[in-house]
């Protein structure tokens, strides 16, 4: 009961800080609503019991994303220009998409199931031998680092291209930069 | 906000804990809530922090870029290592069973190492970006 409570109240403050959002125009005042809103969900993830979930939103969404978009903020302008087309055609796309999406959740099973189908196939056998095959009471460590660890291979490569692909797009003036960088130790 | 000796000191101290945490998420992921992701970004955020606090200038000096270069590559290439190491043990690829005499163990050792190299590649390529995002000046920008 007062986790439906407390789920309640979070959501529609994420609602408000996502409509706050929308109609915000100083992109100062986005950044940090958006940072509240990675933080409202952090909590919810909290309250869902997906606590490793949660960290990452908190760290990732409403800490270093946040830095990332105020340090491109100070880039560029940190207001908005004003739309040029005609409001109404995105909205109706968002709100029939909004329509779709409720109407598939219809079909999903129950929330915290244990009869759907994905609890069906090998998570009854991670639960019951993942213990004495791995030696690790966290399971959810042991699926991601043993029994899928081909997987999080492939997810840390994506990883690592991202970090490459930003290395090799920001860091054109690299030349440049150690040319500053010894002018500042010549100064100094 | 460099000048606030307030928000010095409070940073001085919460960034110790905030790294021993992310110390703890790694290293206790096989027990309690967390793992190589985790504590990755943690440990960034707490490096972003000092920087956001000190200046760009003086966390480059604690934490040199050519660390963090280091750093992206090095863990994925731990965890590919254990992969290959269990493949020259005799076992397949990323098997860890074949990492101890008994099974068990070798699964934890295997574990525990392809976290580590998770969170070094996660905290490499965080800071990374975060480095690239922030060491670009407006001046720098319209010299060009």
């Amino acid at each position: 009961m007062s986790t439906t409570l407390i789920d309640t109240v979070l959501l529609l403050m994420m609602a408000a800080s996502a409509v706050a959002i929308a109609r915000t125009r100083n992109l100062f005042g986005v950044v940090i609503l958006a940072s509240l809103y990675s933080f409202l969900m952090a909590t919810i993830l909290l309250v869902l019991d997906a606590v490793d979930v949660s960290m990452t939103e908190a760290a990732v969404g409403a800490g270093i994303s946040t830095v990332l978009l105020l340090a491109t903020l100070y880039l560029t302008q940190s207001e908005e220009a004003k739309p040029i087309h005609n409001p109404a055609i995105p909205l109706a796309v968002a709100l029939v998409t909004v329509g779709l999406l409720a109407y598939g959740t219809l079909g999903l099973p129950h929330f915290g199931s244990p009869d759907s189908v994905i609890h069906q196939h090998v998570a009854p056998r991670y639960l019951e031998h993942g213990l004495a095959e791995t030696g690790v009471p966290n399971i959810v460590t042991a699926v991601l680092a043993s029994y899928r660890g081909f997987d999080t291979l492939g997810e840390v490569a994506v990883i690592f291209t991202g970090g490459i692909g930003v290395i090799v797009l920001l860091r054109r003036h690299w030349r440049s930069d150690r040319d500053e960088k010894r002018r500042n130790e010549e100064n100094r | 906000m460099r000048g606030d000796i307030v928000l010095r000191v409070i940073a001085k101290l919460l960034i110790s804990f905030i790294l021993v945490f992310g110390l703890y998420v790694q290293f206790h992921g096989d027990f309690g809530p967390g793992g190589g992701f985790q504590a990755g970004v943690i440990v960034a955020a707490a490096i972003i922090f000092h920087a956001l606090i000190y200046g760009l200038p003086m966390t480059r000096r604690a934490v040199p870029d050519w660390v963090v270069e280091i750093m992206v590559a090095a863990g994925i290439l731990l965890y590919a290592g254990v992969g290959v190491v269990a493949m020259l043990l005799g076992g397949n690829f990323l098997d860890y069973s074949v990492l101890a005499h008994e099974s068990a163990h070798g699964q934890h050792r295997g574990i525990f190492l392809v976290e580590l190299g998770v969170g070094i590649t996660v905290t490499g390529v965080m800071l990374m970006i975060f480095y690239m995002f922030a060491g670009r000046s407006r001046s720098s920008h319209s010299e060009k």
